[in-house]
């Protein structure tokens, strides 16, 4: 079915009688070679580029509630390959690529538009660490750009560019960078898996992971047992739950990350901004609204939703950085749950227990690794071999020491990212 | 969220900063062992629901303090200075 125009116009005519759901509803399957527990982004793009890449038909995604209903719905949608420690760098820089030719081959409007973003700094300090970024990124194969304040200003005239406490002096700017339509990228992705066979099972929750021997055997649901030779947990945000139904404990605490929406306005914010220095950033969704979003609050919590000092802290941020937004209403604001890793970064790979594998830990990152991560894990799962862009992300490598990824600097212990 | 420390009182969320989960006043012995370290440092419950953490009342009174509180609902159910038996 095709999405047109003409098609709308008539649809919007007829009371949109006619639309047709766009993927099947089946019922689960008593076995398959591989089960996939979580409908949100990434389990859906690892179910598609399963099919697509390795030709693996025979394969079921277990979603408790219904698809994309997460964290694949509740982030600031920004995409980007900003990143310069290996392991980190090559992934995200694949993703990019990924989402660049995503449309395309979805045949789906996931809205990715590159509108750049925008990474300010406030000192002579500061800017090398982002001309060092910047070249990690170029080295990479990205692009960056280094913008003094003049130029920033041209760009964004509406930014207090004389604050007492963080004066602007440039920023780096990321042109591919930008937003995708979160929700979009989801349907796109199950769509386009359901169509290639895969069974899309809503409204089944995975309640037991079946472990013989050492060896997966399927896993038990409330729409009953399911048989897999394969079993992956996606299910960042939940993962800790999910993966004592097989015994494991994870290096994960998870966290609420709390983001925000005005009423929409008419166009003023062109990019994405980032004011790192307040935990801040922003962009304008084509609707108008104004997205943005914080830090962390800072404790465990599967709330979703956050508490007011830290909305607080946001809102002051943000008439710090550009007191324009004050005369802005605030229409909503959310919570996703991050599974917080110890260094920062995620984790794709198998487990103790054979035919288990384990694509979790996004930090508050999971968003734009959405096409990579599930290209890497249905890769692992395909070939029990890593893909090469995710072959850092360990699970192993808290215990050993060896391999941390640990972008920011701060450490490898939790409550530190 | 508020909190009520022992000793203050109800006080603002503000003056408390979160360090993670109360397993981390169960250090391991220096020779324990990496598992046992690495089961210290890193893996963690994440209960989802009644959860024991550790908070510091840093614009308070300094005490080192163990929250019994519910992760889902944000409820705090109790607070308890570490130290206490």
């Amino acid at each position: 079915m095709g999405y047109n125009a003409l098609r709308l116009l008539k649809e919007g005519l007829t009371g949109n009688k006619g639309w047709q759901p766009v993927w099947r509803d089946p019922a689960p399957k008593d076995a398959y070679d591989i089960v996939i527990i979580g409908g949100g982004g990434h389990g859906l793009a690892t179910a598609y580029y399963l099919a697509r890449e390795h030709g693996l038909r025979n394969v079921a995604v277990l979603e408790k509630g219904y698809l994309g209903g997460g964290n694949v719905g509740r982030n600031t949608t920004i995409v980007r390959a900003n990143y310069a420690m290996p392991g980190n760098s090559e992934f995200y820089s694949h993703s990019l690529k990924l989402w660049e030719g995503l449309e395309r081959e979805l045949n789906y409007n996931v809205m990715h538009s590159q509108r750049g973003l925008i990474d300010l700094f406030h000192s002579d300090d500061q800017r090398d660490a982002y001309v060092r970024g910047g070249n990690a990124m170029i080295n990479q194969g990205d692009d960056a750009v280094l913008l003094d304040r003049d130029e920033v200003r041209d760009r964004l005239p509406y930014l207090d560019f004389d604050n007492a406490r963080f004066p602007i002096h440039g920023a780096l700017l990321h042109p591919r960078g930008g937003t995708a339509r979160h929700d979009a990228v989801a349907w796109g992705y199950a769509r386009a898996a359901d169509r290639r066979g895969v069974d899309l099972i809503q409204q089944c929750e995975v309640t037991g992971i079946d472990v013989e021997g050492g060896k997966v055997q399927g896993v038990t649901t409330t729409r009953g047992v399911i048989r897999a030779r394969k079993v992956a947990i996606v299910t960042a945000g939940r993962s800790g739950q999910v993966a004592a139904m097989a015994g494991l404990r994870l290096p994960v605490e998870s966290h609420v990350l709390q983001a925000f929406v005005t009423e929409g306005l008419k166009p003023i914010i062109d990019h994405v901004v980032i004011f790192g220095m307040g935990h801040f950033y922003i962009s304008q969704s084509d609707k108008g609204g104004l997205v943005f979003g914080g830090d962390l609050d800072g404790y465990a919590s599967y709330a979703q939703r956050g508490n007011l000092p830290t909305a607080e802290h946001v809102m002051e941020a943000a008439m710090a950085l550009m007191p324009v937004v004050g005369q802005a209403r605030v229409l909503r604001s959310w919570g996703g749950i991050m599974d917080m890793t110890p260094d920062g970064s995620p984790i794709i790979d198998r487990t103790g227990i054979e035919g288990l594998y384990l694509d979790c830990g996004w930090c508050y990152g999971g968003f734009k690794a959405t096409p990579a991560s599930g290209f890497a894990l249905a890769h692992l799962l395909a070939t029990d071999r890593p893909h090469d862009t995710a072959a850092r992300f360990r699970l192993d490598r808290f215990r050993d020491g060896v391999g941390l990824m640990d972008e920011e600097g701060t450490g490898a212990q939790h409550k530190l990212h | 969220m508020r909190l009520t420390c022992p000793l203050c009182g109800e006080r603002d969320l503000r003056e408390f900063s979160y360090t993670g989960d109360a397993v981390l006043c169960e250090r391991p012995a220096p020779e324990a062992g990496p598992e046992a370290w690495d089961a210290y440092l890193h893996l963690r419950e994440n209960p989802a629901g009644v959860a024991r953490d550790l908070w510091h009342h840093g614009a308070g009174c300094s005490a080192w303090l163990v929250v019994t509180r519910d992760t889902v609902t944000h409820a705090v159910i109790a607070v308890a200075l570490a130290d206490a038996p």
